[in-house]
């Protein structure tokens, strides 16, 4: 390096450092890594910054939970309705194969591509902590699923404010869409991280978030139907706990005004609906756990 | 030089009883050794303890007894500060296929703390010093190996660390590859003032490229000496010499007339075609002119005389008193 000032040799004659140059900027600290971490990560959800390939399924499935809301919408004004065709907290439990799908795509892509290309090593050699980056890809992955959840309920609602249906009634049915989207947001996203992370493959992530969905809820519609035959009314709030989908109608039915969709309308009794709570909010804080876990060991 | 290093002698890395113990291995045993500013060597056998210690270094695993100091930081408490001002180079792949060697080092750069716009530039400088062009904006998956442990070396000094780990970056590399990594390697400590730790299990290329040489075995510091210490001291010949009429066996004659001169003289072992060739001891330029005299005073024909390069297993045959000597070499 001959020099790090240009020098000047004559009048217009200057010799310009071409060589290495340090970086003397700011250095910002772990906040603001994470912060950089979970955008990455959202936009990433979206297949944004990556290839036009990756882009399809996520938009795809974007607009295929937007598109009823749309009709349902143009439905009701045209109609002059007096009321939506679904409820806000409804319209999510309708479309719950295509929220399955979307955590099944993309809760792989966001953890398994650092796990299978040995990525994780670089992160945890700059100043971030294993726990930075668990908190930065859960809270990212639980962002683009309430986008994906709400954005309908935000084209509902802004069709029901359209056709004049009344707005108190209206801005409280969305709060409580919201808040139910939220909770099924974090516990989807919650549940798709654990699977993804256990795996370095995507395939088996994928077929693992499908299998634990579908699985469970079929099960437990299942059992909840035998109870229905059989008069134990009891056991189908206790049933319905045990699956993802089923413990989020549970809360809703419970506290957020929503009508049950249990066999025979029968939604859990309050006590119930406290423990549907309980372990909602369980299993959130165990997935979180488990990630935290996981990536300790991970390391170098 | 790119940085101005105001006190010569600052102890870039120091470890003081380092041990690392898992229940059925000891991966480093009471390991005390200081490293200064320039490139410094770190070889060992696989399994030797070098990954256990670069990990403790960064602050990643916390070591069983002992302290470890890096850049005057302690590696128990102040890991994130360190990690902020050291790039690390894994050993093992660690790139996705299917993002540009540019968006890669960028969110590498972000990932590190630089700000958006600080990342693009970095990125751009840092490609270009490592030798990758128009091709960094191709997905990696496309790459050769060469050019893939250059991205990989691009993301261990976007964020212009003060000193770099590299965990065997010369491997699965062809020897021109291998000269090139070597050469740049050398750049990073010359032309941008970056001190380097690089491991290898092949002494003899890394002799060639560093300042300094540690060599560990079993979790157990061998030596710690400079290269020039090294190559005065070890650097053997392989003399080889033709037969002629007078000395129908010149191989013979040429180990005699060495002996006579009072340097111990060795057949070259079991290699293929080694029977003709000597090993000897070079002790400085001295060594090379003996050989030369003897072999125009005997009339033989000079096939070859050249450097060998060293294998651990030749350090591993040092006596103990050597080996006492060379833990003094410090820093």
């Amino acid at each position: 390096m001959a020099a790090d000032h240009p020098v000047a040799v004559g009048d217009q004659t200057r010799i310009h450092d071409i060589g290495y140059r340090g970086y003397d900027g700011p250095r910002l600290g772990r906040a603001a890594i994470r912060r950089a971490l979970y955008s990455q990560s959202l936009r990433g959800a979206y297949g944004l910054g990556r290839s036009a390939k990756s882009k399809v399924l996520p938009m795809l499935l974007f607009a295929v939970m937007c598109l009823p809301a749309g009709i349902m919408v143009a439905v009701a004004v045209a109609t002059k309705a007096n009321d939506l065709p679904v409820d806000y907290t409804r319209y999510a439990i309708l479309m719950q194969a295509v929220i399955s799908l979307y955590v099944a795509s993309q809760a792989p892509q966001s953890v398994s591509r650092d796990l299978r290309f040995k990525t994780v090593p670089l992160y945890f050699s700059r100043p971030m902590e294993s726990a930075d980056y668990v908190r930065a890809k859960y809270a990212a992955l639980a962002s683009a699923m309430f986008l994906l959840t709400a954005t309908p309920l935000l084209v509902l609602y802004l069709g029901a404010l359209l056709a004049k249906l009344d707005f108190a009634d209206q801005t409280k049915g969305f709060a409580q869409g919201l808040v139910s989207v939220a909770l099924l947001s974090l516990l989807f996203a919650g549940l798709g991280l654990v699977l993804a992370a256990v795996t370095p493959r995507r395939g088996f992530g994928i077929a693992a978030v499908i299998a634990v969905l579908t699985i469970t809820y079929g099960a437990v519609s299942t059992l909840q139907a035998i109870a229905f035959e059989q008069d134990t009314t009891d056991a189908i709030g206790w049933i319905g706990l045990f699956s993802p989908i089923t413990l989020i109608e549970g809360v809703q039915s419970a506290f957020l005004g929503a009508d049950s969709t249990f066999p025979g309308g029968i939604g859990p009794s309050d006590g119930q609906g406290a423990v549907y709570v309980l372990v909602a909010l369980g299993l959130i804080a165990g997935c979180y756990g488990l990630l935290m876990r996981r990536y300790k060991k991970v390391g170098l | 030089m790119a940085r101005v290093t105001t006190v010569v002698d600052v102890t870039v890395i120091a470890t003081e009883s380092l041990s690392k113990r898992f229940p059925r291995v000891t991966a480093l045993d009471r390991l005390s050794v200081d490293v200064g500013p320039g490139v410094t060597g770190l070889v060992g056998a696989n399994g030797a303890g070098k990954s256990t210690l670069i990990k403790i270094l960064l602050g990643l695993s916390p070591a069983t007894e002992g302290q470890a100091r890096v850049l005057g930081l302690d590696v128990a408490t102040e890991g994130a500060a360190i990690r902020e001002r050291v790039g690390y180079m894994p050993e093992h792949d660690c790139l996705p296929p299917d993002v540009s060697a540019t968006e890669f080092v960028v969110h590498m750069a972000r990932m590190s703390g630089l700000p958006p716009a600080a990342a693009r530039e970095r990125t751009a400088d840092t490609l270009r010093h490592v030798g990758l062009y128009e091709e960094r904006y191709r997905p990696i998956g496309g790459y050769s190996t060469g050019m893939k442990q250059r991205v990989k070396l691009a993301q261990a000094l976007v964020h212009d660390p003060q000193l770099v780990f590299l965990d065997e970056p010369t491997n699965g590399l062809d020897p021109v590859g291998r000269d090139d990594m070597l050469a740049l390697i050398r750049r990073i400590h010359t032309d941008f003032g970056i001190s380097v730790l690089v491991t290898s299990h092949l002494l003899g290329e890394l002799e060639r490229t560093c300042d300094h040489v540690v060599v560990i075995d079993g979790g157990k510091l061998l030596r710690s000496s400079s290269t020039t210490d090294f190559t005065q001291t070890t650097t053997t010949l392989a003399v080889e010499v033709t037969d002629s009429d007078e000395h129908p066996d010149g191989t013979r004659a040429m180990r005699e007339a060495l002996t006579a001169r009072g340097i111990t003289v060795e057949h070259g072992g079991g290699l293929p075609g080694a029977g003709h060739v000597l090993l000897l001891t070079a002790r400085g330029e001295e060594t090379y002119d003996l050989v030369r005299d003897v072999v125009a005073d005997l009339g033989l024909g000079l096939v070859r005389m050249e450097q060998r390069r060293h294998h651990i297993s030749e350090v591993f045959q040092e006596t103990g008193d050597q080996r006492k000597e060379a833990v003094g070499h410090g820093s």
